[in-house]
C-alpha cells in the first residue's frame, strides 16, 4: 500500500468516527446552503404578492378637491388614510412610505381641461416602498389616459390619434432563466458547502494534528512529507466534495418544492446540469481544500485556523457579489479565473444553457494549474520545520 | 549503531545544542540525562531528521541522516516526547497505521501487532479506542506503534514519563530485552535512579554540551562520588559554573 493511500484511509476512518465533523460536512455543510435559499425565497415572492394583492394605503391630501379621481383609485385597491399634518417629515422618518398630494389649483385645471397636476411624495431611498410607488403610478397614468380618451371622444376626435406608438413587451427570458435570475446565489452557495465540506478534515489534519501532537511522531515514520500531505488533502477532497454532492442534491429537492408552488418560473436541476456541474467543481474542490491546509498550516491551534477558514470562505462571496451587483457580461477572460469561471459557467448550466466544451476545458486547466501551484506552496510549508515543532 | 558528531543547533540567537558527540552501541541502552533545557530534546530529534542540524553529523546503522534520512527513518523506533496518539483510533489501529506507512503488508502487520500486544501485555486494550486511556496505556501503545517494524535502533524520549511504578518496570523490562535482542537503545531521561537502573553507557549533556560520557562506574570514579545521583549533580554544578565563568 501507497504511504498516501495509508494516510488517507486513516484519516478517512478517524473523520468517520467524528461526529462533530460528520455532522458539519455531512449534514449542517450540504443542507445549509438550501434551507437558507429556501426560506430567503419563500419570503421575497410571499412580499411581493403581499404587496400585489393587498390594497395600497396612500395618504390623500386634498382628496375633498378630486372626489371622481379618488373614488376612481379607490376602485382600484387604494386605501384612504386619514390625512397628516406633516407629510413631508413623516416619510423622511419613515412612518408612512408614499403620499399624493392634490393642490388647490387642480379643481380648476381639471374644468378646463388642462392637465391637472398630482403630485406623489416619496423617499427614494427606502428601497422598500419602490413597488408601492410604481403601482401609484401606473393607477394615475392609467386614469390621466381614460380622461383623456373620453375628453377626445367627447370632442368627436378617435382616442388612438393621441398613441404615436402602441408598445407591447415580450420578455423571452425562458422560465428557466426567469429562475435563475433568483437563483443567481446558488453557485456560491454550493461553493460555500464544498468549503464547510472539507474544512474539518484541513484543519484536523495540519492544525488539530499538531495541537495533539501526533504531528511529531508521524514525521519520525519513513514517508516523504508530501506523501502525507497527498492523503490528508485527498480524504479533505472527498470530504468537500462528499459534501457538495448532497447540497447539490438537496437544492435539486429544494428547487421541484418551489417549481411546484410557484408559477412563472422554474429551476431544474436535473442529472445532466448536476454530473456537468460536479465535473465541473472537481479541480476547483481540491484548490479549496489546499488553499485550507495551507491557510491551516500557518495556524498554532485549532482555533485559530478555524476563524482564519472561516474569512477564507467569503472569497468566493466576492464575484458573486461582482456579478450580481455590477451589470457585467461576462467575458472569455473571466472564466479562466478559479472561483469566477465555476460560478459563471454554474449560472449558464441553471439558466439551462450549455457550457461549451473549450469553455469547460479553459476553466479547468486554470483552476488545475492554480490548485497545483497551491500544493507546491503547501508542500513547502510541510517540509519546513516550523511546522512539526509546536512553536 | 548511533553516531552522532560535533552536532550543533541554534534558534534564532539561542544555540540548543552546542558541539554534541557521542555514540551509542548495539546490544546496549545508553541513556541521554540532563536537566530541562539542556537540549536532550533537539539532539534526538535531529536524529530522528525532525530538525536539520546546522553542523555536525549523524550516521545510524552506518547510513547518514543529511543524505538519506527515509533510510534513518526506517532503521529506527521512535517513541517521542509527544506520544500523540489517534483517540479515534483503537490501540492496535494505531499500531497498524504505523506499520502501513512502513510499507508492511497486512499478514505481516497482523502478526507482529499480536505478539506486541502480547509482549507489553496490552490484550485488554487493544481494541479499545485510545481516548480514555491511562498514560501507561497509552506509553505502551505508542511504544508499541514504534516498534512495529521490528527497528534495529530505537530512541526513547523521556519514556517513563507520567508512568507509576508498575508501568515503569514493565517499560524497564521491555527495554532489557530489546538491549539482550542486540538492538541499540538510546533514551533520554531527567532522573538519574532510572538511568542508574538501565543503563550500560550514560551521557550527560548540560547547556547544549556533553559534560560527561562514561559507564554509570567510570562517572563514579570520576568525581569520587558513590551515589551516582551525587555525581550527575556534581557534573551538572561544574559544567554550570564553568559556563558562567
Amino acid at each position: 500500500m501507497s504511504p498516501a493511500v495509508a494516510v488517507f484511509l486513516k484519516e478517512c476512518r478517524e473523520s468517520l468516527r467524528d461526529k462533530r465533523v460528520l455532522i458539519n460536512a455531512l449534514v449542517l455543510g450540504p443542507l445549509l446552503g438550501p434551507l437558507l435559499f429556501v426560506s430567503l425565497l419563500r419570503l421575497t415572492i410571499s412580499h411581493q404578492r403581499e404587496q400585489a394583492d393587498n390594497p395600497l394605503p396612500v395618504v390623500v391630501i386634498g382628496a375633498e378637491l378630486a372626489p371622481n379621481l379618488v373614488s376612481a383609485l379607490e376602485q382600484q385597491g387604494l386605501q384612504l388614510l386619514p390625512p397628516l399634518g406633516d407629510v413631508e417629515s413623516a416619510i423622511r422618518e419613515q412612518r408612512i412610505s408614499v403620499a399624493l398630494r392634490i393642490t388647490g389649483a387642480f379643481a380648476d385645471d381639471w374644468r378646463a381641461g388642462r392637465p391637472a397636476q398630482v403630485d406623489i411624495l416619496y423617499d427614494s431611498s427606502q428601497r422598500s416602498s419602490g413597488p408601492q410607488i410604481q403601482r401609484l403610478r401606473t393607477m394615475l397614468e392609467g386614469y390621466s389616459r381614460r380622461v383623456g380618451f373620453q375628453r377626445l371622444i367627447v370632442r368627436g376626435l378617435a382616442p388612438s390619434l393621441s398613441s404615436g406608438l402602441l408598445i407591447s413587451e415580450r420578455d423571452l427570458a425562458t422560465p428557466q432563466a426567469r429562475g435563475a435570475l433568483l437563483f443567481a446565489t446558488l453557485p456560491y452557495f454550493l461553493i460555500l458547502t464544498a468549503f464547510i465540506g472539507g474544512m474539518w478534515l484541513a484543519i484536523d489534519s495540519t492544525a488539530g494534528e499538531r495541537e495533539r501532537h501526533s504531528l511529531e511522531p508521524l514525521l519520525t515514520n519513513p514517508v516523504p512529507r508530501d506523501q502525507i500531505l497527498l492523503g490528508k488533502l485527498l480524504a479533505a477532497a472527498v470530504f468537500s466534495f462528499t459534501s457538495l454532492t448532497l447540497g447539490l442534491m438537496a437544492f435539486s429537492f429544494a428547487a421541484r418544492l418551489l417549481r411546484s408552488q410557484q408559477s412563472g418560473m422554474s429551476l431544474s436541476i436535473g442529472p445532466n446540469v448536476m454530473l456537468s456541474i460536479l465535473l465541473l467543481m472537481v479541480p476547483l474542490v481540491l484548490l479549496i481544500v489546499i488553499s485550507q491546509m495551507v491557510v491551516a498550516a500557518f495556524a498554532k491551534s485549532y482555533r485559530e485556523a478555524q476563524t482564519y477558514l472561516g474569512l477564507l470562505q467569503l472569497l468566493p462571496l466576492i464575484p458573486s457579489i461582482a456579478l450580481g451587483v455590477l451589470p457585467l457580461t461576462p467575458q472569455l477572460w473571466m472564466y479562466a479565473l478559479p472561483l469566477i469561471g465555476q460560478q459563471l459557467a454554474m449560472l449558464r448550466l441553471l439558466r439551462g444553457e450549455l457550457v461549451s466544451l473549450p469553455l469547460m476545458a479553459l476553466t479547468t486547466l486554470f483552476t488545475v494549474a492554480a490548485a497545483i501551484a497551491a500544493f507546491l506552496i503547501a508542500k513547502r510549508l510541510y517540509e519546513s520545520e516550523r511546522l512539526a515543532v509546536n512553536a | 549503531m548511533i553516531v552522532i558528531d560535533r552536532l550543533h543547533k541554534s534558534f534564532g540567537t539561542k544555540t540548543a545544542v552546542d558541539d554534541v558527540t557521542f555514540s551509542a552501541l548495539d546490544g546496549q541502552i545508553t541513556g541521554l540525562v540532563g536537566p530541562n533545557g539542556a537540549g536532550k530534546t533537539t539532539t534526538l530529534r535531529m536524529l530522528y531528521t525532525l530538525l536539520k542540524p546546522d553542523r555536525g553529523s549523524i550516521t545510524v546503522g552506518g547510513v547518514d541522516a543529511a543524505t538519506q534520512p527515509l533510510e534513518v527513518r526506517r532503521r529506527l523506533g521512535v517513541l517521542p516526547d509527544a506520544r500523540g496518539l489517534y483517540k479515534r483510533l483503537t490501540a492496535r489501529e494505531n499500531i497498524a497505521y504505523y506499520a502501513q506507512l512502513h510499507g508492511m503488508d497486512a499478514e505481516l502487520i497482523r502478526r507482529r501487532t499480536n505478539s506486541l500486544i502480547e509482549t507489553l501485555a496490552m490484550q485488554d486494550i487493544a481494541d479499545r479506542r485510545v481516548e480514555g486511556f491511562s498514560q501507561g496505556e497509552r506509553v505502551k501503545t505508542a511504544i508499541a506503534r514504534a516498534l512495529v517494524h521490528e527497528p534495529p535502533h530505537i530512541v526513547l524520549d523521556e519514556p517513563s514519563n507520567g508512568l507509576d511504578v508498575i508501568a515503569t518496570r514493565t517499560l524497564r523490562d521491555f527495554l532489557r530485552q530489546l538491549k539482550v535482542e542486540g538492538r541499540c537503545v538510546l533514551f533520554s531521561s531527567h532522573i538519574m535512579q532510572e538511568v542508574a537502573a538501565l543503563c550500560d553507557r550514560i551521557v550527560i549533556i548540560a547547556a547544549g554540551r556533553v559534560v560527561a560520557d562514561g559507564s554509570p562506574d567510570a562517572l563514579r570514579e570520576l568525581t569520587k562520588e558513590q551515589s551516582l545521583e551525587e555525581a550527575f549533580v556534581k557534573i551538572i554544578g561544574a559544567a554550570t559554573v564553568e559556563r558562567l565563568a
